[in-house]
């Protein structure tokens, strides 16, 4: 597409167009998906509490989201006058933009992918340990008792258990061989017996699967980690402040990130967009398709421990990510590659 | 041209919100000034094709020290008034640090000669890019031979500082209660639960028997 | 700590039984009641909408005695009262302000003709507060428009008064 675009309009203007509108063919149906995302969330929630959950807008409620967006569009968006204007406003901005912008390394399918760097996986955890700043930014910004409290717990929580998210990727980056994330979704492919794709199935990776997920739910704000934004202690942590379109910014941007770390999941366990077992007919189903099942089945996940679990105790958090979290994955780290060399999985690669 | 552009615009941002962090009157502020600006010195990285490292220093000083520092510095309660109440006193001292580090800087800047290797080194900004290696293996595979040794002595350093600052800060107070988890997973009904029968007005005592 | 204990909080398998049980339970009929399309039922003393009946021949009930008024605890009732041309006394005004009211039902425990009673509905949110002022018009149309659930649960609560 981007030649195309480049015959015909010349090479820089080509190149922006033709950029532009791939941007817009990632960002757009991630937006549709996450607002969808919200839906499925509520319902599956609801399911579980034996309530109904959304269904009055549009067929068993899936247009709720949209009703959502446009009451917050209307609404007035106030700024609490003690505020500091200009932080209070970047704040939800950068969570919004830095959830998206990680999208540009997903691969959708085998090269379907904007941005085919090769540190893709390291810039996906440098984007999402960015994350923090606009809920510690809007935290500080709201000037207001509450906001700070969820800034100040996001901001430790996050920093916490990026340690731990970072080694679990060391280890499936270690497997792989290579930062970028096709070559990670690659990897995967008929590794188990030639039979199985996806480093989930492989024993040693599976223990680091969990720990990753678990982490990623500390990493999104979602229960039982939602401490930052806890209803019942912070009333809403460092949102309270924010009203319409700010809120309305800081709620896609958390509900992408959760879609992100689900994506992530998939594509560094799951095998991405490769079919979970490695059979041919199954390669006729397009990989987006098998992508976009994974991330859906991880999005349940998620909502499956929203409505399971209770809300953690601070200190029992901080025990979790450090005392636990950290030594686990740091061990595993050496188990990986010292399992690695003793395989002779090195000798023939590129390193 | 789009390259220069690029790294003009990086450059220029370092630089101003480089002047931003010091002339900002909000420590807060200050402190964001300074994230722009390692976020830009990632973008220069970027230009000249280091990636990994570009990377890196977003994950390290943008996402993590920089947290603790906004973090640190948010929690301060300060007082303008105070903070500025000797700046005539101390302007004198001050000006003369200032003056003697730009003279040093610009001598420096003027005067300084590069040694052959450096500008060899210049010459090949990613040892093995010519041999197909991604500059994140071209990094490792330095990294873990010829430094292994300064590597590892570093992380030693790091390791001391990190334990010596919790045994600076760690204090047990007598009479605190603690969560034991271990002892908590370990309890099963039958050490945890009495069933007893008691007669009508004789209570049970606080042993968990029968009086 | 024994080898078991051990093992069972290594596996987490106290964590994958919480979400087995969730899981389940997200199969289960929905308890939740559609409410716009289904509702509850409603006991006969329920305590909704005020309304002032009438007798089947169409003469209003209210006798103007006031012991509503004297018995509202929010003091939510303002009766005034004249002799019609009949010379039977009957109320000019019958206020009820439903901002004030309780739904405490003593007005309709007062009554000595059940002429004030409060009905089933309970669906009379309006976009107004002055909309929520009833007045005597008001009230008997409800009384008009109610009247066969109301006197249906009468009857049904008869016996045990």
């Amino acid at each position: 597409m981007v030649e195309f675009f480049q015959t015909h309009l010349g090479y820089g203007l080509g190149w922006f167009l033709a950029h532009l509108i791939l941007i817009l063919l990632i960002a757009l149906p991630v937006m549709l998906c996450m607002a969808l995302s919200t839906w499925l969330d509520r319902k599956v929630w609801a399911a579980m509490m034996l309530r109904r959950g959304p269904n009055v807008v549009g067929p068993i409620g899936v247009l709720q989201p949209f009703a959502d967006g446009l009451k917050l569009f209307l609404k007035e968006t106030i700024v609490p006058s003690g505020a500091n204007k200009g932080v209070f406003f970047i704040a939800p901005i950068i969570t919004f933009v830095l959830a998206l912008v990680a999208w540009s390394v997903i691969p959708f399918d085998a090269g379907w992918v904007l941005a085919d760097i090769n540190v893709g996986m390291l810039f996906i955890f440098a984007v999402s340990s960015m994350g923090v700043y606009g809920i510690i930014m809007s935290g500080w910004a709201s000037n207001s008792k509450y906001p700070f409290l969820g800034g100040l717990r996001s901001a430790a929580q996050m920093v916490s258990y990026e340690v731990s998210l970072g080694l679990v990727i060391v280890t499936v980056v270690l497997y792989a061989s290579s930062f970028n994330l096709t070559d990670i979704v690659e990897s995967q492919r008929g590794n188990i017996f030639g039979l199985l794709n996806g480093n989930i199935f492989n024993p040693l990776l599976f223990p680091m699967a969990v720990v990753f997920l678990i982490s990623a739910l500390a990493e999104t704000n979602r229960p039982p980690f939602d401490l930052p934004e806890a209803e019942s202690e912070l009333v809403a942590g460092y949102q309270i402040e924010y009203s319409s379109m700010t809120f309305a910014l800081f709620f896609l941007g958390e509900y992408m990130n959760i879609l992100l770390m689900c994506a992530l999941t998939s594509i560094l366990f799951l095998g991405g967009y490769l079919p979970p077992i490695d059979w041919a007919p199954l390669y006729y189903v397009p990989g987006l398709i098998w992508l976009f099942v994974k991330i859906v089945f991880m999005f349940f996940v998620f909502a499956w421990v929203k409505a399971t679990v209770p809300r953690y105790r601070y200190d029992q958090l901080m025990r979790l990510g450090w005392k636990v979290f950290l030594p686990l994955s740091l061990l595993w780290v050496v188990l990986v590659s010292g399992w690695l060399v003793f395989t002779g999985h090195f000798s023939g690669g590129a390193a | 041209m789009i390259q220069a552009a690029v790294f003009y615009l990086f450059a220029a941002v370092v630089v101003l919100s480089g002047l931003m962090v010091i002339l900002a009157k909000n420590p807060v502020h200050s402190v964001l000034w300074l994230i722009l600006a390692f976020f830009n010195a990632a973008g220069l990285f970027l230009v000249i094709g280091a990636e990994f490292v570009a990377m890196i220093l977003v994950i390290v000083y943008v996402g993590a020290v920089a947290v603790l520092f906004l973090f640190v510095v948010m929690m301060l309660d300060i007082d303008f008034t105070s903070l500025r109440a000797g700046f005539s006193r101390y302007l004198p001292f001050g000006a003369l640090l200032g003056l003697v580090l730009a003279v040093e800087l610009v001598t420096v800047g003027f005067f300084w000669e590069f040694g052959d290797l450096a500008l060899q080194a210049r010459a090949a900004p990613a040892p093995g890019a010519n041999a197909g290696l991604s500059n994140t293996q071209a990094i490792g595979t330095i990294l873990y031979t010829d430094y292994v040794f300064i590597f590892q002595l570093a992380g030693m350093v790091l390791l001391t500082a990190m334990i010596g600052a919790i045994v600076l800060t760690l204090r047990q107070r007598p009479g605190v209660k603690r969560q034991n988890v271990a002892a908590q997973n370990a309890r099963t009904p039958e050490t945890s639960i009495a069933v007893t029968r008691p007669k009508v007005g004789a209570g049970v005592d606080t042993d968990g028997g029968v009086k | 700590m024994s080898v078991l204990a051990a093992a069972k909080s290594l596996l987490l398998l106290e964590l994958v039984r919480g979400h087995w049980l969730t899981l389940k339970y997200m199969f289960r009929p929905k308890i939740t009641v559609n409410y716009p399309y289904e509702k509850g039922p409603i006991s006969p003393r329920f305590r909704g909408e005020h309304a002032l009946r009438r007798y089947p021949n169409g003469e209003e009930r209210c006798i103007a005695c006031k012991l509503c008024e004297a018995v509202c605890p929010a003091q939510a009732i303002t009766i005034e009262a004249e002799p019609r041309a009949d010379g039977s006394r009957r109320t000019t005004r019958y206020d009820i302000d439903m901002t004030k009211c309780i739904y405490c039902g003593l007005c309709q425990e007062a009554c000595p003709v059940d002429a004030i009673v409060e009905g089933p509905n309970f669906e009379f949110a309006t976009e107004t507060r002055e909309e929520l002022f009833y007045d005597k018009e008001k009230l008997l149309a409800n009384g008009e428009r109610w009247e066969r659930a109301i006197a249906a649960n009468l009857a049904a609560d008869a016996p045990y008064r």
